[in-house]
């Protein structure tokens, strides 16, 4: 267990810069997701805390010791990988152990320390198959009992769910959050998927082309984003931004409104055409035109009326409801 | 329905047909194996009278333990040893050197690493009989004429493996690596316990090409070894062939001759063994 502090870290591969400055303070047993889109270099940043990856500038501490130069061996961390790389011709049991087996622990101690992850994950039947016999999420378990038995300071986890099936994943997330609570190690966890990241972080941290955009709690993310992109990637559907002159008001930039905070109404702000409706049985997303061609989508409880497509409608909200950004996106 | 049961027959005699094509193929390149070994159980004036006889004899015993006993310049069993020390080691020391330098050539970033890339390349281009009056010369200075060493070691190099293993161990996701980095394995520990472990379906499989291609070698264990002591089986077989008006042996010879294609072929149905349970429980 120990705290990460991650200082202006930058990283270029020969002269593109991937990284361009990111700083976060990761407390002694908090759970930080790194989300972003594809691409945005969320597991560049992971693979430079593990060590994977030379860091260009900047500083990397785990506990307090500056680790730039250290090899992932010598950070005390343990990775989970998105296609959990797990050696074939091993059996799971061995898979969990070949770490404590370099690092010379004792036969006894192996055993009974395999034994533990093995019943915390349920794997206690599987410990002798390869990892071809395993079904995909009993693989993703085996890559975390090989995490989990090193007992490290920090876990990382690059898209650890990405391969699983939908409802696997979400289970699979359950059982994250529970077995990182009940060891109280630090994690860092990198995913795409926003829902993910809502539901397992501490505090999150919302990556775009290669700078750590905002930094928070998810709550605190999704009600003050901080720039257009944050308002845009947390939250779906995502928000909508509508330029100040649709609403008849001054200034550029832009204002953006959640599809959840909007209702139609007739005495609304906003007047738009109905362009087509999804019904998803417990809600309702209507998909509007605006006067200037602008896309908006109300989303509303199911028990209300579906307004027909092509009728024109108005949409209102609450003053709070409304985030102003400037002209380059930033939150006024 | 009556179209459909046409198309069968028709189907039939193909199928017969293909068969009748199949056997007469197996039978043709069979013929002489036959021949031979039906040579090896006859007695020597059997042999030269015609016509040749196509059913085995009864000499069998006498000429097989006459040729592994006493041969004619050296006796078959010290040659048969011969071939085996210098087949093995060839398929041994290649795929041993191969492994190691597609390890280095995948895994680690040096300086040159291309040029030394296509440097093995090219050995491709050449081989033994092309290098062989210089390699010849660095073997006869090192004083390794008429030894194993001499036997083995200029053979030992290998483009095509390395590339085969090159191939191989590109198609390994990297991130196998990098959890063997983060469990605390080194380069040589990722070697030996993941990546040799993983390969081994491909090193039985070009152990029996590498053990075939040694076993064969001619011309250059012809030109090294002097001594009849040190003489492989494949090149012991031409020199059993009469120079002059000598008389040859052809009972023995030809027993000679089916003593040395039965270590391949057991290599061939030994690792089939293997390499087919590997492909069955496929790693990847
Ligand atoms: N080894 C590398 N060499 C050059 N560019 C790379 C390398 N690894 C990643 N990149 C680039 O860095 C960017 C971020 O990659 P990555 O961190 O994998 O993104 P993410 O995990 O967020 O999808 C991408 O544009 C990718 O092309
Ligand atoms: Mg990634």
């Amino acid at each position: 267990m120990a705290t990460v502090s991650l200082q202006d870290i930058r990283k270029s591969f020969g002269k593109t810069d991937v990284i361009h400055g990111v700083d976060i303070d990761i407390a002694d047993g908090e759970f930080i997701v790194i989300v972003g889109p594809s691409g945005c270099g969320k597991s560049t940043l992971l693979r430079m805390v593990a060590g994977l990856e030379t860091v260009t500038s900047g500083e990397v501490r785990i506990g307090d010791r500056r680790v730039n130069e250290a090899e992932p061996m010598a950070r005390d961390i343990a990775m989970v990988f998105q296609n959990y790389a797990l050696y074939p011709h091993m059996s799971v049991f061995d898979n969990m152990a070949y770490g404590l087996k370099i690092a010379k622990t004792p036969k006894s101690e192996i055993e009974a320390r395999v034994a533990q992850a093995a019943k915390m994950l349920q794997l206690e039947p599987y410990l002798q198959r390869k990892p071809r016999e395993l079904s995909g999420g009993q693989r993703q378990r085996v890559a975390m009992g090989r995490a989990i038995v090193r007992k490290p300071a920090v876990f990382l986890f690059d898209e650890p769910l990405s391969n699983l099936d939908a409802k696997l994943r979400v289970q699979m997330r359950l059982e994250i959050k529970a077995l990182q609570r009940e060891l109280g190690v630090t994690a860092l966890y990198v995913t795409h998927d926003q829902v993910e990241a809502m539901t397992l972080a501490d505090r999150m941290v919302v990556m775009n082309g290669g700078v750590a955009d905002q930094v928070g709690a998810p709550l605190e993310v999704y009600g003050n984003p901080q720039t257009t992109f944050v308002a845009g990637f947390i939250g779906s559907p995502p928000t909508n931004f509508l330029s100040p002159a649709l609403l008849g008001q001054q200034g550029d930039g832009q204002i953006g409104i959640r599809p959840e905070h909007m209702a139609i109404d007739p005495e609304g702000a906003l007047q738009g055409t109905v362009a087509y409706a999804e019904a998803l049985g417990a809600e309702t997303l209507v998909h509007l035109r605006a006067a200037d061609g602008t896309q908006v989508t109300v989303r509303q409880d199911a028990a209300h009326a579906i307004p027909a497509e092509g009728s024109a409608i108005r949409v209102g909200w609450q003053d709070g409801a409304m985030m102003r950004f400037d002209a380059a996106g930033r939150r006024v | 329905m009556a179209d459909r049961g046409g198309m069968v027959e028709r189907r039939g005699a193909g199928l017969w047909l293909t068969h009748l094509g199949l056997i007469l193929g197996v039978a043709f390149i069979a013929f002489p194996i036959w021949l031979a070994f039906v040579a090896s159980t006859v007695s020597q004036p059997e042999i030269v009278r015609p016509p040749m006889p196509l059913l085995p004899g009864d000499q069998m015993w006498e000429n097989y333990s006459k040729a592994l006993t006493s041969g004619v310049n050296a006796p078959v069993a010290l040659m048969l040893a011969n071939s085996m020390v210098m087949a093995i080691g060839i398929s041994l020391g290649k795929i041993a050197i191969s492994l190691l330098s597609a390890f280095a050539i995948v895994y680690f970033r040096f300086p040159f690493r291309r040029v030394f890339f296509w440097l093995i390349f090219l050995t491709l281009m050449l081989p033994v009989e092309v290098r062989i009056v210089p390699t010849y010369e660095v073997i006869a200075n090192f004083g390794m004429l008429n030894s194993y060493s001499g036997l083995i070691l200029p053979l030992v190099a290998s483009a095509t493996a390395t590339f085969l293993f090159r191939q191989f161990f590109m198609t390994v996701p990297d991130e196998l690596a990098e959890a063997a980095r983060v469990d605390g394995a080194g380069p040589m520990r990722f070697f030996f316990d993941i990546l040799l472990p993983m390969s081994r379906t491909n090193i039985a499989a070009l152990f029996v090409i590498l053990f075939i291609y040694g076993w064969n070698q001619y011309l250059w264990p012809l030109l090294i070894t002097t001594d009849p002591s040190m003489n492989t089986i494949v090149m012991g077989i031409k020199q059993m062939f009469p120079s002059g008006d000598d008389i040859a042996d052809w009972p023995v010879i030809m027993a000679t001759s089916i003593l040395a294609m039965i270590p391949p072929v057991l290599v061939v149905i030994g690792m089939q063994k293997l390499f087919i349970r590997g492909l069955v429980e496929s790693e990847k």
